[in-house]
């Protein structure tokens, strides 16, 4: 548990980041802290992992003279170096798999997808080298990678840029996922990611860069397996992640004014889940409703479910919920591609429904 | 010295097989040129040795007819005035040549017997007649350089200095294995000698080769370490040079200069595959140059020759010179793995690269040379028996993987198992560590 907010001291890391919004409040009661936005949060934590160890470098197209294409890595190249922050020909799978290379061999790497579709280029490396390595080789490998980039619908950027891939890459065995969706979130788990053994894959949103937050001055890191509570309740269990976040956020205050308590989670880990504060809250609420962009079919949101039955079926009241993104290519038309996603509306209609 | 560039299909065409001219050439226009250059090895001949032009991809150098052009033998290979013991090597340097090159013959011809008897499962890839490139490259690195190979990478990995019992073990999926039975047959991996795989997909360890060269240069620039040289030498086949990863990476390697080398074992077959169907510039050592790097073209079934490229490929990626891409001519004397029939290969073929034989061909030049006698290398001949018979004994004594084995490794940081409905990391749960548990 993370010690009351009057006694962190410059040097204590904030490891546990259950933000409760009351505990949020009090940290920027106490403690100045600076206000930015998320891709500049980003970047924050990028940087100081960078000054903390010098393994550590990132690798991608546009990251380096051009500042990344969201501006993630603005200026650190010049702080660093060509070599540190390298900015790499179109060539996703061989750079995602030297990256593995160079992190076999000693150093820490952070792979930026310009988008995180283009990817998909890079599966091979991913599936194969990144997830499995460290299990082929005995042990005897590790392969502290971080794969980020940014995913999800935009606006009408088309439907190649407008991908929902989590879903792809959750069954690889041997790789983390994580979703970040403020900028709080998004430099505590940068840096965890950093900091950690395993492969981790950082989900950013594109449409989510320009969220603003006053986030701590002293040095705090996520932990990549904890869910965010984001709003305690006592009607029902809303689970989302990245960007459905702020849908569900935005639906919450219609319904808090029809006088529904929902208890609202970010689930921050879309592999492993962290059953713990989701169990917990559904053996409050007995209801569960998932909201995510991902597809239908094969989601997060689907392997969410199978979890929680497993697990939690004596505490269900109802059958869980699932609000995803329609199973379409994202549609260009601005009309259509609204509609592809899970929108407020709905999600308010979703919990009438569950909860009468 | 001799290279010997390969003559393109267009130039000379034999008749040893109505459909399949590619194959005959490489069997009639090789045949030709290797004559001649076996002459090297014996130095009881003349001495002359013939060689052409090596195949370095500098722009002064425009004396190769274009493509397609047909030439005589004779303006092919450029006579060169013989140097008594070019190929100098000391007889301790050819009595480890030896060794390595007859414990990969050996370990390889027990894996098959291994695989018939039941002992050793999966697909596996033997390496057999291809020995003089393993040895000729891997026996000119320091520890601390790095290899990194494909599914046939058991000699590979003998080379390197994995004991022959890991590899072994590691074969008949026991918990001694080199990779605790995890990898199996396609993947080798030793940190401790730094071999970093065994990669089932081709193409997929080029890039990670990549990424271990870029390791020591990071290493130099930016953590400023100048002792950081170490070299990766990367080995794949012909198959693998139509595969987007390995030009995606010739690319990145010159043009950061990485202390790489690309090491191609054309045995001219990716399983049924003739390298000449799936190719539409056969030669390989040519795009080398196309991407800023030097491109050589090497007789892969002669040792001394392969040692000499690798010795001078390794100098130039140590001293900060960039990578370099090797083609060696070779030829697998099996079928492409243990399951695999072999139908399509021509009898004469094989026959001609068995003549080639790369043990013999080195036994003979060291007897000839007066550097060894006929009890040494007997001697190795028996100390590689005792050491294969000794690595079969101790994998058949090693215990299987337990089942607790199962979900280790997955994770460096068992943390990534996330957190249980009960507030513990998974990770602490005995089921866990049991292997029980269903994560």
């Amino acid at each position: 548990m993370r010690a009351p907010p009057s006694t962190v001291r410059a040097s204590k890391l904030v490891t546990n980041a259950v933000a409760v919004k009351s505990e949020t409040a009090s940290i920027a009661a106490t403690k100045s802290g600076h206000e930015l936005l998320l891709f500049e949060a980003l970047r924050e934590g990028l940087e100081e992992e960078m000054e903390r160890d010098p393994r550590v470098c990132v690798l991608g197209e546009d990251v380096g003279h051009y500042g990344g294409s969201y501006k993630v890595t603005k200026g650190l190249a010049e702080k660093f170096g060509d070599l540190r922050v390298l900015d790499t020909p179109i060539a996703e799978n061989s750079f995602t798999g030297m990256a593995v290379g160079a992190a076999m061999t000693g150093l820490r790497p952070i792979v930026e997808g310009m988008n995180m579709g283009f990817l998909l280029l890079a599966y091979n490396q991913i599936s194969n080298n990144c997830g499995m390595l460290h299990y082929t080789s005995g042990g005897q490998f590790t392969i502290p990678v971080v794969i980020r980039g940014p995913g999800g619908v935009g606006r009408q950027l088309g439907a190649e840029h407008s991908q929902r891939l989590e879903s792809y890459f959750q069954s690889v065995p041997g790789l983390q996922m994580v979703a970040c969706s403020t900028p709080y979130n998004a430099k505590g788990l940068m840096k965890a990611a950093i900091r950690s053994e395993n492969p981790v894959i950082l989900c950013e949103h594109v449409l989510l860069y320009n969220l603003k937050e006053r986030i701590p001055d002293e040095e705090y890191v996520c932990c990549l397996e904890r869910a965010e509570l984001v709003r305690p309740g006592k009607d029902v269990t809303i689970l989302t992640y990245s960007r459905m976040r702020h849908h569900v956020l935005q639906a919450a205050k219609s319904l808090i004014n029809k006088g529904y308590d929902p208890e609202i989670i970010d689930i921050i880990s879309l592999k492993p889940f962290d059953l713990h504060t989701i169990g917990n809250s559904i053996k409050k609420t007995h209801k569960v409703l998932i909201v995510e962009e991902c597809m239908r079919t094969g989601g997060i949101g689907a392997s969410l479910r199978a979890s929680i039955m497993d697990n939690f079926w004596d505490y269900l009241d109802a059958p869980i919920m699932c609000l995803s993104s329609q199973d379409v290519p994202t549609p260009y038309a601005g009309t259509l591609e609204e509609a592809t996603v899970v929108q407020p509306p709905q999600i308010v209609k979703a919990i009438k429904q569950l909860c009468g | 010295m001799a290279y010997v560039m390969r003559s393109s299909p267009s130039v000379q065409s034999g008749s040893l097989a109505p459909h399949s001219s590619a194959s005959s050439v490489s069997s009639s226009a090789s045949s030709s040129s290797y004559i001649l250059r076996l002459g090297a090895l014996n130095s009881q001949r003349s001495g002359r040795l013939s060689i052409t032009r090596r195949a370095i991809g500098t722009a002064n150098r425009r004396t190769r007819k274009p493509h397609g052009v047909s030439a005589s033998t004779s303006e092919l290979v450029a006579e060169k005035p013989s140097i008594k013991n070019a190929l100098a090597i000391t007889r301790e340097e050819g009595l480890i040549l030896y060794e390595d090159m007859v414990l990969g013959r050996s370990f390889e011809d027990m894996c098959a017997q291994m695989y018939y008897r039941g002992k050793m499962f999966g697909f596996v890839h033997l390496y057999n007649g291809q020995e003089a490139v393993s040895t000729g490259f891997v026996k000119c690195l320091k520890p601390e350089d790095y290899v990194c190979s494909t599914y046939r990478d058991h000699v590979h990995a003998l080379s390197k200095g994995v004991p022959a019992r890991a590899v072994m073990s590691e074969l008949f999926g026991k918990a001694t294995g080199i990779c605790r039975g995890q990898g199996g047959s396609m993947h080798m991996f030793s940190k401790e000698h730094g071999l970093l795989g065994g990669f089932a997909f081709i193409g997929e360890g080029i890039p990670v080769a990549t990424g271990a060269a870029f390791k020591t240069k990071y290493e130099r620039e930016v953590l400023k370490n100048d002792k950081a040289d170490a070299v990766t030498v990367a080995f794949f086949g012909d198959g693998t040079c139509n595969n987007g990863q390995f030009f995606e990476c010739l690319n990145m390697a010159a043009l950061w200069k990485l202390p790489i080398i690309f090491v191609v074992e054309n045995n001219l077959w990716a399983i049924g595959m003739s390298h000449y169907r799936a190719t539409s510039v056969p030669e390989i050592w040519k795009k080398g140059p196309a991407f800023g790097m030097p491109g050589i073209h090497v007789d892969g079934m002669d040792v001394l020759k392969v040692r000499e490229v690798a010795l001078e490929a390794v100098a130039r990626a140590r001293r900060g010179d960039g990578p370099t891409l090797v083609e060696c001519e070779t030829y697998r004397f099996r079928g492409h793995s243990l399951a695999d029939p072999d139908e399509l290969r021509k009898p004469a073929e094989k026959a001609h690269y068995a003549a080639r034989d790369p043990i013999i061909a080195l036994k003979k030049y060291l007897l000839e040379s007066g550097l060894v006698d006929e009890t040494d290398l007997r001697s190795i001949d028996k100390k590689i028996d005792e050491i294969v018979e000794d690595a079969v004994e101790f994998a058949d004594a090693s215990p299987l993987p337990p089942r607790s084995q199962l979900l280790e490794n997955v994770f460096a940081d068992p943390k990534g198992f996330g957190i249980g409905p009960d507030g513990k990391y998974r990770c602490e749960d005995p089921a866990f560590t049991a292997g029980t548990a269903q994560v």
